[in-house]
């Protein structure tokens, strides 16, 4: 079993990514996918997101030469839609849904309730890297008004002692 | 190549098939006033201020990008837009921060010379006075982001004339403005070649020349129809 192992990684080395992070190594198999077309740049940058957390200036970069784009246009279409980020986020997320529906339903309060006890706007994220807050503008999950989302998971009906009470969780943990 | 006849502010015009109404105008010698549209680069119809009227149809159309049709008639100068146009040019002034006292481009300024034209005597709107910056990292020229009225003709020239695509625009909404490279100072840039059209093709003073004060920009259009016509044409 280990000589197997062994030999499946000294496989591995070959195919290794020069810089050694094999998260490039699936960018790579992404953008090859996709036939290194230049069309594809959204999708190659949602990929790129998905495996760093964030789209840091070296990155664009290196998205920009796989494919032949000018760095600036790369940079350009990374800066318009709102679900890039080049800044990285935090360890927890919480995005508190400002929809007709949520909004009626309280989602004002909501959301004052987070930025007052992380001290921190929609947008942004913590000094200390534990959360970052954003704002959607409807999840579609309008039954279950207001909703928030902590970490991927869409939780309804809040109140903003409930909130509060998942930010404590989130907060106090390096406390 | 078919020849089209069409009527411009109640004047018989005939164009080819593949001009547009822009360039039907200005060859009958009536003046549509633009703004991003720039002689030898592609046209974007961002700016909206050679919208003109077509009869049969109550959508205005951008003369720049508007193709010429068989018994199209045109209305260049009407009320209407003579009012839009002022509006335009208005919440161009207001976006931005436009001070043509302390303008490099002063006296030599398009956004300036529409104001006139519009009789623009104050602007109506709120002023926005956005926080922009000034990047003077450039050994020759100047960016001044108070000045750019987002027209993108930096970032055509760079990509069709010069051809390494330095500028580009970045960001959406109010926040919007022009990058070289991924937003680096310019003087950084590892694509610019220092080669000046933008500088040139620039309407307003944001783009400039080092060391130039008040009212010493004077843009050279003419050197990016020479060079457009040399690399489209093959003629000097």
């Amino acid at each position: 079993m280990t000589t197997r192992q062994q030999i499946r990684s000294t496989k591995g080395v070959s195919l290794k990514h020069p810089s050694g992070d094999k998260r490039f190594q699936i960018l790579d198999a992404t953008m090859k996918r996709h036939q290194y077309q230049q069309d594809a740049l959204i999708e190659i940058l949602h990929k790129a997101q998905e495996l760093f957390g964030y789209l840091e200036n070296d990155l664009l970069l290196y998205v920009a030469h796989s494919l032949k784009l000018p760095p600036s246009r790369v940079y350009g279409v990374a800066t318009f839609y709102h679900l890039f980020s080049l800044a990285p986020k935090g360890i927890h997320r919480c995005v508190v849904c400002t929809g007709t529906a949520c909004y009626v339903k309280g989602a004002a309060a909501l959301l004052a309730a987070v930025e007052q006890s992380a001290q921190i706007h929609a947008g942004e994220t913590t000094a200390d890297n534990q959360l970052s807050l954003s704002i959607a503008r409807c999840l579609g999950a309008c039954g279950i008004a207001p909703a928030v989302v902590f970490d991927g998971t869409v939780c309804g009906h809040q109140t903003p002692e409930l909130v509060g009470d998942r930010l404590k969780e989130y907060l106090g943990k390096e406390q | 190549m078919a020849v089209k006849t069409l009527t411009i502010d109640d004047r018989l015009v005939s164009a080819r098939e593949e001009e547009t109404v822009l360039d039907a105008a200005r060859e009958a010698g009536i003046h549509i006033p633009t703004l991003c549209y720039l002689e030898g680069v592609s046209e974007v119809g961002a700016c909206r201020l050679c919208l003109v009227e077509v009869a049969g149809s109550s959508k205005l159309q951008p003369a720049c990008v508007t193709k010429v049709a068989e018994g199209m008639e045109i209305q260049t100068n009407t009320d209407r837009l003579q009012n839009y146009r002022r509006i335009i040019v208005e919440m161009l002034f207001a976006e931005g921060n436009h001070v043509c006292s302390v303008c490099v481009a002063n006296g030599n300024c398009e956004l300036q010379d529409l104001a006139i034209e519009m009789g623009m005597d104050h602007v109506r709107l709120e002023y926005q006075f956005p926080d922009r910056q000034v990047d003077l990292s450039h050994d020759r020229f100047g960016m001044d982001h108070n000045r750019c009225v987002l027209c993108t003709r930096c970032v055509r020239v760079c990509d069709e004339l010069e051809g390494v695509h330095t500028w580009d625009m970045a960001g959406r909404g109010s926040q919007s403005h022009v990058i070289t490279d991924l937003n680096q100072p310019w003087g950084t840039s590892q694509t610019c070649t220092s080669c000046g059209k933008c500088v040139e093709a620039c309407p307003t003073g944001a783009i400039f020349h080092q060391g130039s004060s008040v009212g010493e920009m004077v843009h050279d259009r003419a050197r990016i129809e020479f060079i457009a016509t040399a690399r489209q044409k093959q003629q000097w």
